[in-house]
């Protein structure tokens, strides 16, 4: 049992290694806030980076994160075309008030509802707040996890380091 | 141990024997890894006096995804070695825990393995796992989801569900194993996406139904346990420009279970909502009701074993350490519950909204019991007896035993680019009696506060500090406390609690901490927890090590949340995910 152990643990290190690759978006359909199915591996934005949070209304850090993000969206947008997605984890304790308090605090990103925790899983997101930017092609380019103050500016370095590349 | 070796060479094989040059381009893995563990020490100051052998516990998981195109398959593989204090004993042990794989063209998905699933809000199935609490309820067996035109999705489950590490198959089954099979249908009709006409209109509306049942075994040697348990549900969505309105319904036949003490009464439960939603203003209002609503896979199960069905609480969730002391849990055998949310942003460029504006927060909600009203059963007056149909319900009365309330208030001002001010006032109602079962235990009745103010330093580094009270109206310095009951007052009366951490983004973060329990009515449980923590964050992976004494309830720092039982010690936490 402990030689299988560890067989398996090293394979999944390999696999890791491996993996370092980068990645599609995986093929999960979410709803956004009016209903309407929204395929994740579809997403596009003409060729411009994307950006995925993964928030939940319980989570303080995740509405800090958001609420800085949303103090410099549109200056990020109009300087590199990025578009957000904020994919809330919350399930059905929740969901009815995502809409209100997202406009509740004024937020201006693209919501969707991850209510059974499908994307959260397929792209193996543990603990919210969680980031994944996007490039041009649709290839998972960066990712982090957590957020402390100022931690936006991380995220606009990477964002910029994917604009530039396509230009 | 030869078969398995046989098994990974042949797979890998495959994996390379399969290379056509196409093939491995399409082919992506991912996946995410995470260990937790604590060593324990002993603490006389908390009563942990005794470790019963246990110095350790490690919680960790390695779960790995591969997808090719329409087809993904993936892994989980989990080791408590032993399990963390505060999670079930029965999770001891290593294996692989969970795999599955699915194909999905748009038209047809079908999974095989283990399946996380709901149906409508959960009422009747939702199977899904959730690391921090150590619960995992996942069906293990078939799904097929077919979506035969645009809004329109119909899909059927069927499996046992997972119980900590029991075999699955009947025959390998212990003899006090009574898991049932389950099995479910639903439908879904989104009226907006499946008629052309309503694509784009301010109207929406979508409606659903499912059906789920168990078939089980009677092993009873006192009742006759129904073999086949259905329960079905039905669901409406609303919408009109910034209103939204949804409700479910569900019903489920008798259902004799170690829950609701082997009565034969049907299980209804009733969620509604109403929501009003614009720029800077959001309103919400959720009611539910719940009767005798527990559906699990094995009639004798306990706690949270074998759900299958999930019934939401609907109240504010706290994150900060004092009010999420007494976080309220479902009661499954009946509640009534109502909540009001209102989020409301004053305007940038206002006298109150200044350059920022000023987000404010609203919530009351508030649990209270059914009314169970005594009938007769076979020319007896029963009351919650076993074996008969246990009582009657008028559907619309209200109990006065009140479970909780929270009424809180809430500010968030960006005062300027360097500083950031929090702060909540709450009012909390919560029957420790009936939620934790510290028999004849008063009401705790409290008034909790907290300011969390961030002062930026400079573009990297920032200073955070909370600083939160909690005072009892009732229990605090100079309540009398029989010799005999002091256990049940533990972490009553009032408390003092401070965190300051210092982070230097994006990697950083340092905090200590401090709660106080100066206001017990028993002087020894006047204690003080004391922790220090230190997280490290590099991309997608996260390294947390901190010291001290935990008391239960919900710790954030660095950014992530969980939940965390009382222990004295040292944690270490690493995950990463790729």
């Amino acid at each position: 049992m402990k030689k299988l152990t560890a067989l398996l643990l090293l394979a999944l290190f390999a696999t890791g290694l491996y993996a370092q690759s980068k990645t599609d978006l995986p093929n999960v359909t979410l709803k956004d806030l009016n209903g309407k199915d929204v395929n994740i591996a579809k997403l596009s934005n003409n060729g411009k980076p994307i950006v995925i949070t993964f928030w939940a209304t319980w989570c303080a850090p995740c509405i800090k994160e958001h609420n800085a993000l949303n103090d410099v969206y549109q200056d990020w947008v109009d300087e590199t075309g990025v578009k957000l997605y904020a994919v809330s984890i919350d399930d059905s304790r929740s969901t009815a008030k995502v809409k209100p308090v997202v406009e509740g605090k004024g937020w201006d990103f693209d919501i969707l509802l991850d209510v059974n925790s499908d994307l959260k899983r397929a792209m193996n997101v543990s603990n919210p707040p969680h980031t994944f930017l996007i490039d041009g092609s649709g290839k998972i380019v960066w990712q982090h996890t957590g957020y402390v103050e100022g931690g936006e500016e991380e995220l606009y370095e990477e964002i910029l380091k994917v604009a530039k590349k396509k230009k | 141990m030869q078969k398995h070796i046989l098994l990974v060479t042949v797979l890998a094989l495959i994996g390379f024997g399969a290379s056509a040059q196409s093939f491995l381009e399409n082919s992506q893995v991912n996946g995410s890894f995470q260990t937790d563990a604590q060593y324990y020490m002993l603490d006389k100051g908390i009563d942990i006096t005794d470790l019963n052998g246990k110095k350790f516990g490690i919680n960790g998981f390695g779960k790995v995804n591969y997808t090719n195109g329409n087809f993904s398959a993936g892994i989980r593989f989990e080791a408590f070695l032993p399990e963390m204090n505060g999670f079930r004993s029965e999770l001891n042990g290593v294996g692989l825990a969970n795999f599955y794989a699915t194909y999905d063209n748009g038209f047809i998905g079908v999974t095989v393995g283990d399946i996380y699933d709901q149906f409508g809000s959960g009422l009747v199935f939702r199977t899904y796992e959730e690391w921090s609490l150590g619960m995992d309820n996942a069906l293990r067996g078939a799904r097929v989801v077919l979506r035969p035109t645009n809004g329109v999705t119909i899909k059927g489950v069927y499996g046992r569900q997972r119980f900590f590490w029991a075999p699955y198959l009947e025959r390998e089954m212990s003899a006090d194993d009574y898991r049932g099979i389950v099995r479910g249908a639903d439908a879904e009709w989104d009226l907006n996406q499946s008629i052309p006409s309503m694509n784009d209109s301010k109207f929406r509306m979508s409606l659903g139904g499912s059906f789920v049942s168990k078939k089980q075994a009677d092993q009873s040697l006192f009742y006759y346990i129904p073999e086949n348990v259905g329960a079905a549900a039905a669901r409406l969505n609303l919408g009109y420009g910034n209103w939204a309105f949804s409700t479910e319904y569900a019903y489920k036949i008798n259902d004799p279970s170690a829950i609701n003490n082997f009565i034969y009464k049907e299980g209804q439960a009733l969620m509604a909502s109403l929501s009003y939603s614009q720029k800077g203003f959001g309103a919400v209002l959720q009611v539910k009701r719940t009767d005798n609503m527990s559906f699990k896979s094995m009639y004798t199960g306990k706690q949270n074993d074998l759900d299958i069905n999930f019934i939401p609480p609907i109240n504010y969730t706290h994150t900060h350490s004092l009010p999420s002391m007494y976080t309220y849990s479902t009661q499954p055998n009946g509640e009534m519950a109502a909540q009001l949310q209102v989020n409301y942003t004053i305007p940038k460029g206002t006298a109150l909204g200044g350059k920022y504006g000023t987000k404010l927060a609203f919530n009351m909600s508030q649990v209270n019991d059914i009314v169970r009203d005594s009938i007769m059963d076979n020319g007896q007056m029963v009351i919650n007896k076993k074996g008969s149909l246990g009582y009657a319900s008028d559907f619309f009365a209200i109990s006065k035993h009140r479970f909780f309330r929270d009424i809180n208030f809430e500010i968030d001002k960006r005062i300027n680019k360097d500083w950031h001010v929090n702060a909540q006032y709450i009012n909390l109602y919560y029957d420790i009696e009936t939620i934790e079962g510290h028999a004849g235990a008063p009401v705790v009745q409290a008034n909790i506060g907290f300011v969390d103010v961030t002062y930026k330093i400079n573009k990297k580094q920032s200073l955070r500090l909370e600083l939160q009270g909690l005072w009892e109206n009732e229990v605090h310095k100079g309540y009398e406390v029989e010799e005999s009951e002091k256990k049940d007052y533990q972490k009553r009366g009032d408390w003092a609690a401070a965190l300051l951490e210092y982070t230097i983004s994006p990697h950083w973060s340092f905090s200590i901490a401090d709660k106080w329990n100066y206001g017990n009515p028993v002087e020894e449980y006047r204690d003080h927890y004391f922790t220090g923590t230190v997280t490290y964050i590099h991309d997608a992976t996260r390294v947390m090590l901190s010291g001290g004494r935990q008391s239960e309830g919900v710790v954030c720092v660095g950014g992530v949340c969980r939940t965390v039982p009382a222990s004295s010690g040292v944690t270490l936490t690493v995950s990463t995910s790729f």
